[in-house]
């Protein structure tokens, strides 16, 4: 049923429709007319950012820790810019944005006009999908398909540009159905072929060494498939690993949990990489942190691939069964294949190959020296995690990007799938703090904690006053080392440790900048009031900075410097990690 | 470009390409829309694909698609990754490897002008009509040819007319079809 509006009314009806409860943006000239819609009814909840990357962000978090679409606001020419590195940002960990930018007037387009910028030219190789809206009588559709298109298969974020004149002109509204919307040429293939997957389960009935490597495709796939891979786990009795993006898909707490794997991942998990027989990967997608060097990677496996994008397939590493389709879909008929052909987990075949992984266990590639004297950022975050452990609130995690990103994926364990953002495929600093901010958004009464370094907390620090302003007590735990530990790490390690601009000097008083903001400020230096001092940072209720003053100089560990194979992976008790790395090595990144 | 480096899409590929760089033509139907070719050779160039030949034209007016015919040099590894990374662009319907499926029709139009006076003009006539170019222009100064044909042909036929006084030559592109009664 078609119902006359403005543009402008269009874009609030359809977000009212799509079940849309808040969207993170910031207003300007060319998008007023939608924020005056938006001001007239009450459903859609605006969030005001202070800088558009960090309505990205908050929109990704949300996104991720909602299994919903994240919906972003904002003006044509800078705001539309500002908006470029979250929306990379959701493309490369494939997150379901939709982002609505304002643009000139239809009739100014082209003329360099004042805040005029080439939108979806800008943002054609940052999005899944991108739309200039022209005409008023394309609104409803475009607007429902940007959703369609940022949920389905893989998913993405998409822009709609909207020029000014578009959102005053008047038009006839209606909510296409599903059938009209389906883009004649996107058709997402979900159900895997069920040959491959019998095929599948064959080679994983005769597998004596075979691993599960997980990734950010299981959670995309929807809490269903968290659970289908866990009983599937309990069926084969093999060992599971994840990927940075797909922890919490796979509890922490279970025995057959290795840890992640890749450059900073545990010994167990990359030598079982390197040695298994038959890997089965459910939505990873063999990315250069995962597989060290490709020619070495996995030797003697059989590959079995699982995505849902067909051109991940074969991309990096060449697989033997690949299966396009949805995780879970997969996951539903592997289950139910295996459940045909037997009901015994292979634990004794297997038996020699767990006896392995308990031998690189015993490594304990995650182990660190402790000190009374200075907090060691690894044990900071293991206060952290047992202090959370004992509240009764949901817990979610967000990071920053760096050392400490690592240490959380390494020391704070996830049970539960859509619990930990981070971003992952474009490692952007600055992620961290709104990204807590759009969960909290989405779950008023959990414990939001970002992870972050006082290098990357700088980039959206300003976010900060989002909190305070709509009341959301995001804790953020600021691993201190005074310096870009990640970057300094590399300089050790493939430039003679000069350590050019790698300081972070003349910080800011975190503490005072809190205050500034109206947050709390903490500050902790001495490990023996560390554990009183999150519990102080817990019990407040309001937004809290945490400055924590951390060893400066820890590195990393375990980790797999560029171009060596896993089983050349670098311990935590390696001296002189400067002379590890050869001269081809230090070409890579 | 680095399309030989591609294999492995990875920054640890330390290993030499062993696979032999091919020639291929390929078809691909999309939607007629704005932004759309821009699209296509962005995703070349984001890439690192190499492309040696596009043509585009609007090829059904009513269902408003357009044909995208490109030429592209790769490794038979690469060729696969560039027809899935073109489906993956939501107004992409088909993309299909003409030169994998068979022998496809391929042709190309060029027009050449020859500028020249004398006994050169006589050698010029001759050889056009051995390619069986047809005159399109001519001046007492010279001529325009029309040529069509397998880019192979139109290449050897703009080498002869060099010494002849070639001044200026537009191809448009590589047309390519399969063979059958099958469409895309
Ligand atoms: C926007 C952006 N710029 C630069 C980088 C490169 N980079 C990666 S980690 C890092 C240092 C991070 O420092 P900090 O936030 O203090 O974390 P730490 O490694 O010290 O824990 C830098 C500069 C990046 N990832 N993102
Ligand atoms: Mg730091």
């Amino acid at each position: 049923m078609a119902e006359k509006m403005t543009g402008a009314e269009m874009v609030i009806q359809a977000l009212t429709d799509q079940g849309i409860e808040h969207i993170f943006g910031y207003p300007g000239g060319a998008a007023l007319p939608i924020y005056d819609a938006m001001f007239q009814q009450d459903f859609v909840k605006h969030i005001l950012v202070r800088h558009e990357q960090g309505a990205t962000h908050m929109a990704e978090g949300y996104a991720r820790s909602t299994g919903k679409a994240g919906v972003v606001l904002v003006t044509s020419g800078p705001g539309a810019t500002n908006a470029v590195t979250g929306l990379t940002d959701a493309l490369l960990d494939s997150i379901p944005l939709v982002c609505i930018t304002a643009q000139v007037p239809t009739t100014l387009i082209g003329t360099d006009a004042f805040q005029e910028c080439d939108t979806v030219g800008i943002t054609r190789s940052c999005t899944k999908h991108n739309y200039l809206v022209k005409d008023i009588a394309e609104l409803p559709r475009i607007m429902h398909e940007a959703f369609r298109i940022a949920t389905t298969g893989r998913p993405g974020p998409v822009v709609v540009d909207i020029p000014k004149d578009v959102q005053f002109a008047v038009g006839d509204y209606y909510r296409p159905d599903d059938a009209s919307l389906r883009h004649q040429s996107y058709r997402p293939q979900v159900d895997g072929d069920a040959k491959a997957i019998e095929a599948a389960v064959d080679l994983m009935l005769k597998a004596e060494r075979p691993i599960f490597y997980t990734g950010g495709g299981v959670i995309n796939a929807g809490p269903e498939a968290s659970e289908n891979l866990r009983e599937l786990a309990e069926l084969t009795g093999f060992p599971v690993t994840s990927t940075l993006m797909g922890l919490g898909a796979f509890p922490a707490s279970n025995p057959q949990w290795m840890g992640m794997l890749g450059m900073h991942g545990t010994y167990e998990a990359n030598m079982a990489m390197h040695d298994c027989d038959v890997m089965i990967n459910i939505g990873a997608r063999f990315d250069d942190r995962i597989t060290g060097r490709v020619d070495a990677f996995s030797p003697n496996s059989t590959k079995i691939h699982i995505d849902i994008d067909p051109s991940s397939i074969n991309k990096i590493v060449r697989v033997d069964l690949p299966i396009v389709g949805d995780c879970n879909r997969v996951l539903e008929e592997m289950i139910r294949v295996w459940r045909s052909r037997t009901n015994q987990p292979r634990t004794e075949a297997i038996a020699p190959w767990w006896a392995e992984i308990q031998k690189w266990r015993s490594v304990n590639s995650l182990g660190f020296k402790n000190s009374d004297t200075v907090i060691k950022p690894q044990w900071a975050i293991q206060r952290l995690y047992e202090a959370t452990r004992k509240q009764s609130k949901d817990v979610y995690i967000t990071t920053e990007v760096g050392q400490h990103q690592m240490w959380a994926a390494q020391h704070f364990h996830f049970d539960k799938p859509n619990h930990w953002m981070t971003s992952g495929g474009l490692g952007t600093m600055g992620y961290g703090l709104p990204a807590a901010v759009g969960v909290q958004v989405a779950h008023p009464d959990a414990l939001v904690i970002d992870i972050a370094g006082e290098a990357s907390v700088q980039m959206t620090m300003q976010e900060l006053s989002t909190a305070v302003q709509y009341r959301l007590p995001i804790k953020v735990f600021i691993l201190n080392n005074e310096r870009m530990g990640m970057v300094r790490q590399w300089q050790d390690l493939l430039h003679g440790s000069r350590y050019a601009h790698s300081y972070s000097e003349s910080l800011p008083d975190f503490v005072k900048l809190a205050e500034a903001y109206g947050a709390k400020g903490i500050k902790c230096d001495t490990p023996a009031e560390l554990d009183a001092a999150i519990a102080d940072m817990l019990a407040y209720d309001g937004p809290v900075l945490f400055d924590v003053l951390v060893e400066r100089d820890e590195n990393c560990l375990p980790m797999i410097p560029s171009g060596k194979p896993h089983n050349e992976i670098i311990l935590p008790d390696t001296a002189g990690i400067g002379d590890i790395i050869d001269e081809k090595g230090k070409m890579l990144v | 470009m680095n399309a030989h480096l591609q294999p492995t899409g990875s920054a640890y590929f330390l290993t030499q390409e062993t696979q032999q760089i091919e020639r291929h033509t390929l078809s691909v139907l999309v939607d007629n829309e704005p932004g759309i070719l821009a699209r296509v050779v962005g995703l070349f160039s984001a890439r690192g694909y190499n492309i040696e030949s596009l043509t585009v034209s609007e090829t059904e007016h009513g269902r408003r698609l357009s044909r995208i015919t490109v030429v592209v040099t790769a490794t038979p590894r690469v060729l696969v990754q560039i027809k899935l990374q073109l489906e993956r662009l939501v107004p992409v319907h088909r993309v299909h490897d003409l030169t994998a499926e068979g022998s496809a029709i391929e042709r190309e139009l060029a027009l050449i002008k020859v500028a020249g006076t004398g006994e050169h003009r006589g050698e010029t006539l001759r050889l056009a009509d051995a390619f069986r170019a047809h005159i399109v222009d001519a001046t007492v100064e010279s001529f325009v040819f029309e040529v069509t044909g397998k880019p192979d042909k139109i290449d050897s036929f703009i080498a002869l007319m060099q010494p002849l006084g070639l001044v200026e030559v537009v191809r448009t592109g590589l047309a390519a079809i399969s063979r059958g009664k099958e469409s895309l």
